[in-house]
């Protein structure tokens, strides 16, 4: 069963209900004892980074959350902020991140887009897979996500990035490591695309 | 590659939607739960829905609704209508909706932008900006409560000032071409995203996808909005929900975008 984090944070009913429509079950959880019974996990997010910490912080289930996915290898999917959330650090806030993936999350700087690009990275791109990975087994031809962020994940290991998005630059919008994933656009508002991802986190 | 988004605006009238023509004459549309399973299989960009009576009402938005709205919507849903407070722009967001958008209370109160954008973060606040042009000296000015109240303000000025506080996306809604289908008024937009340096939605006067293939022809990134277009059919205005499919849009864009990069 996939448990789908509600720390008063994203969108909790969205990500069930592509699994309703896929018939694989997962439920929102808001207590720590739910999440015991999870074989896998979804951290969804939106906002600013230490809202976020904070929030997840609060919900006391972070420590049962660490053991599940180094002891027992219990597979994670971050999803925007709660990709963000992986890193060790952001611009965005002071609170340190998780740290369960290496790198660190900036901002874009205005200065190096073109004069059409506009901050916040906002609408429908795509993505360049640089590594095959399950998550994003049958997405690797004419794949779109919708992306909503003013920050990215800046990774310190080349290994850990699955797939790219180019916004003034190439960043990273998938990474992996272990049974540790994060995506930074939102696979449950990308229709087809994204439901297809969330299926393959579901296989995983 | 980032590419322009195309958003049906639906407006919300007792729980109905409604189309209106220069914010008056509102004409029933049908039931909004309808129009967005319509466009869930249409596969639209994002969606914006306005409770156009809220504010007037001094209404709360309608959380049942909203929610019921998140739920159904497989794309990005931004909402507006009624909102004062950074409190229920949480609980909106936390109902599963991406944006928030503030109109009337943003302007008599900036600062709840700011308080807004520190909380749920600027990408999720959107400051619309209704915008008509003054018959006797020609400027543009922004009017509040859905069109009844002229506030005086330069929209210019006030974008800029937003994207400060923190809006993250400003949504320009003309009011003069609102439902005329005739389109867009080019010389707003130009001034407007000289203004600002967040994304840009531009709203009211979509007639054709000619219309919004001009606006990203030129304006390249750009939110294209249209309420009409997307809700009715030939020259007598039937109801008929309706949206680019995959390939029309696919085309669109590859003629007016992706082809002039």
């Amino acid at each position: 069963m996939i448990a789908i984090i509600d720390y008063g944070l994203g969108n909790v009913k969205a990500l069930a209900n592509v699994y309703k429509r896929l018939n694989i079950p997962a439920i929102i959880i808001k207590q720590v004892e739910d999440l015991k019974r999870a074989d896998k996990v979804i951290l969804p997010g939106v906002g600013s980074f230490d809202n976020a910490m904070q929030k997840f912080e609060n919900s006391g289930m972070r420590k049962l959350l660490c053991e599940m996915v180094f002891e027992r290898h219990t597979p994670v999917l971050g999803v925007c902020v709660g990709m963000q959330m992986l890193a060790c650090s952001s611009e965005e806030g002071s609170l340190p991140g998780l740290g369960w993936i290496d790198g660190e999350v900036i901002k874009f700087r205005l200065s190096s887009l073109k004069s059409s690009m506009r901050v916040p990275h906002m609408g429908w791109n795509d993505i360049k897979q640089v590594r095959t990975n399950a998550l994003l087994q049958g997405l690797d031809v004419d794949s779109r996500f919708y992306f909503l962020h003013s920050y990215y994940f800046h990774c310190h290991k080349n290994e850990d990035i699955v797939a790219v998005t180019d916004y003034g630059g190439e960043f990273a919008c998938v990474v992996n490591s272990g049974n540790i994933y994060g995506v930074q656009f939102h696979p449950e508002k990308s229709h087809q695309w994204g439901i297809r991802l969330l299926e393959n986190f579901g296989k995983l | 590659m980032l590419d322009p988004r195309i958003i049906p605006c639906l407006l919300i009238k007792d729980k109905a939607l409604f189309k209106t023509i220069n914010f008056k004459n509102p004409k029933y549309v049908g039931d909004p739960i309808n129009a967005v399973k319509i466009f869930n299989e249409k596969e639209v960009d994002e969606l914006i829905v306005l409770d156009i009576d809220a504010t007037i009402e001094k209404r709360e938005p309608d959380y049942n609704m909203i929610e019921h709205l998140a739920e159904e919507c497989r794309m990005p849903l931004c909402y507006g209508g009624g909102v004062t407070s950074s409190e229920q722009i949480q609980r909106i967001i936390q109902l599963g909706v991406e944006k928030v958008a503030i109109s009337s209370a943003a302007i008599e109160n900036p600062n709840l932008v700011a308080e807004a954008s520190e909380c749920v973060g600027n990408q999720s606040v959107v400051v619309v900006l209704d915008v008509k042009r003054n018959s006797l000296n020609g400027r543009y000015e922004v009017w509040i409560h859905n069109g009844y109240r002229a506030t005086g303000m330069c929209p210019f000025e006030l974008a800029l000032q937003m994207e400060k506080l923190g809006a993250g996306e400003i949504v320009i809604n003309s009011i003069d071409n609102d439902g005329l289908m005739k389109g867009f008024d080019f010389a707003l937009v130009d001034r407007i995203l000289k203004s600002i340096n967040v994304p840009l939605t531009v709203l009211g006067g979509a007639g054709s996808l000619n219309d919004i293939g001009c606006l990203i022809d030129k304006y390249r990134i750009i939110g294209v909005a249209a309420g009409s277009l997307f809700l009715f059919k030939g020259v007598y205005k039937a109801v008929l929900i309706n949206y680019p499919n995959r390939i029309e849009k696919d085309m669109l864009i590859e003629e007016y975008y992706r082809k002039r990069l």
